[in-house]
């Protein structure tokens, strides 16, 4: 008889949750870092200048490449160290989501003009 | 009946782009909802979690796709420099809207917040992506993950709204147009 799809054989462990909880912490911290870049880049000179990776675009061509660069190789690095490991969700989960909604309103220029 | 280069590069990153990803957005929230908490369990296909993946990956390349295609074809058209003495700033999106108070803002809050937050759509929906790829309807038993990956999908919905938004009403105010004219049909004059 056919099994349905989502019922595990019985001999195969469960998934741990540290992979997920990398990909979740990482995508909280590069928002996070695409937000203040973005303040820095606004309030220094030197940042500005040297964030300009493609002329025609301006400082948001470094920004959002740096961000993303960082994004990618911390969600690597957590993936590498967590990836067989099983982490308290909750925290991990809420510190997340913290630097989510913080780069949210980072990003609000009414916010962001205050630094 | 003609549109500019420059016109349908914007209304391929608006539209087709970024307008098909809110649009799936809803889509994309139910199904997630359906699947990992929702309290009666559907029917088990491999072919409908297939479909979800599909469905997942597709929307993350649009958001890329929305976000790449506006911050290097479109931004350099909309914040392009005039030469001194430009009188007619209707080439110059940017200098247009800041060119009057009435405009200015569409500007310095709607161009300024979109150009940052639109690329939390892309980081967000990739995450989920991943997540649902790798633990798929297994989220069920992982209620803390399954939570942050909901919000971090709406957070995705609330991004590309956001950029959306303000992507056409400042198209509204200071269209970006420009480049060579391509002729779509050919009118009869009444």
């Amino acid at each position: 008889m056919k099994r349905p799809y989502n019922v595990a054989a019985p001999d195969t462990p469960p998934l741990t949750n540290g992979s997920a909880l990398a990909a979740i912490l990482s995508a909280g911290i590069g928002c996070f870092v695409l937000a203040l870049l973005a303040i820095l880049a606004d309030n220094s000179v030197l940042v500005r200048r040297s964030l300009v990776f493609y002329k025609p675009t301006g400082v948001l061509s470094g920004v959002t490449t740096f961000g993303i660069s960082l994004w990618l190789f911390t969600w690597g690095i957590l993936e590498w160290r967590l990836r067989k490991k099983t982490v308290p969700a909750g925290r991990v989960s809420a510190i997340a989501l913290t630097l989510l909604v913080l780069s949210l309103i980072l990003t609000f220029p009414p916010v962001s003009d205050l630094f | 009946m003609e549109i500019t280069e420059r016109a349908l590069w914007t209304l391929i990153h608006g539209m087709l782009f970024g307008g098909l990803y809110l649009l799936a957005c809803s889509g994309a929230l139910m199904e997630l909802y359906r699947l990992t908490v929702s309290p009666t369990l559907p029917e088990s296909t491999r072919g409908h979690d297939r479909f979800m993946r599909i469905y997942l990956i597709t929307m993350a390349v649009l958001a890329w796709a929305a976000v790449l295609s506006g911050t290097y074809a479109i931004y350099p058209w909309y914040r392009a420099t005039p030469p001194r003495g430009t009188v007619n700033l209707s080439l110059f999106p940017q200098r247009l809207l800041i060119s009057s108070p009435a405009t200015v803002g569409w500007h310095s809050l709607g161009m300024e917040w979109k150009e940052h937050v639109a690329w939390f759509a892309p980081i967000s929906i990739t995450m989920v992506a991943f997540v649902f790829i790798r633990y798929g309807r297994d989220l069920r038993n992982h209620r803390q993950l399954r939570l942050a990956v909901l919000v971090f999908a709406v957070a995705s919905l609330v991004a590309a709204g956001i950029a959306g938004f303000f992507g056409a009403e400042i198209d509204e105010y200071a269209p970006v147009r420009g480049g060579s004219t391509i002729h779509v049909t050919a009118g009869e004059a009444k």
